[in-house]
């Protein structure tokens, strides 16, 4: 049960963060942080279609990680964190477009690797 | 990005980073409260955000989405990854000074790793892309 928790989170988050960057991407640049700027970008959200895909990915996460939580420690979904910061830098480069050199590479990297450490 | 543009970005960072953490503090000391659940059953979840330090970490969470929704209109998500991961050496640090915990040296060297992928990160311009993805989305 627990690892089949860590596999939906590890999926629905990478889905969901890789929706949205796509979906938030269409919208145009937030340009500051007034409630009406913030409102105007909810308004166009929620007929976004791939931030809704987006944030059900993540819905489904939050749900999967509530469970694990309640049976597992935190640490237990760590393998699953570290693994998908170098798939979602992976599919930002070649599903988004972006322009991922050695830099960002080796900093997701890093990241990864000191995800783990943190739990010893 | 101009100057200012890049300030805008830094800031929405900063509250991405700052409301994950709290967040996630708060519903996972809620959580361990209220006790085991795995189930499919809406009611139980339900039974668990009345628990205070849930739902303070749900309303949390909440503006965290927001926010990270703002910035990724603005950043690119290889940019964003590494540089809220920043949120780790906080929790950790706050662990260390606040909560008193021990700290081994391998956690250590993966606050030092983190750092570093933060700040090489950092160097990086925070968007690549001009307009929508061309790509496949």
């Amino acid at each position: 049960m627990r690892w089949i928790l860590v596999g939906i989170i590890a999926i629905c988050n990478t889905l969901g963060d890789v929706l949205n960057t796509a979906g938030m991407k269409r919208q145009g640049e937030v340009e500051d942080l007034r409630p009406q700027t913030l409102a105007w970008m909810v308004r166009r959200a929620v007929v976004n279609p791939y931030v809704i895909a987006g944030i059900a990915a993540m819905a489904v996460s939050f749900f999967a990680l509530l469970s694990l939580l309640s049976i597992a420690n935190v640490s237990f979904a760590v393998p699953a964190t570290a693994a998908s910061y170098l798939l979602e830098t992976l599919l930002a480069k070649y599903i988004l477009g972006e322009d991922v050199r050695t830099r960002r590479w080796a900093a997701a990297t890093l990241v990864a690797i000191g995800v783990v450490l943190l739990q010893f | 990005m101009n100057a200012n543009g890049n300030r805008k970005t830094q800031l929405l960072v900063l509250i991405v980073v700052v409301s994950n953490v709290i967040g996630n503090v708060s519903l996972s000391h809620g959580m361990h409260q209220v006790g085991r659940i795995v189930s499919a059953s809406p009611l139980d979840y339900i039974k668990a955000f009345a628990n205070p330090w849930t739902a303070v970490g749900i309303c949390i969470l909440t503006i965290w989405m927001l926010s990270d929704l703002a910035l990724l209109s603005r950043a690119d998500l290889s940019f964003v990854l590494p540089v809220t991961a920043s949120g780790y050496v906080f929790v950790a640090l706050f662990g260390k000074f606040l909560l008193h915990d021990h700290i081994s040296w391998e956690r250590w060297i993966g606050i030092l790793l983190i750092t570093g992928g933060v700040i090489l990160a950092e160097e990086t311009p925070s968007r690549t892309t001009k307009g929508p993805p061309e790509h496949l989305l």
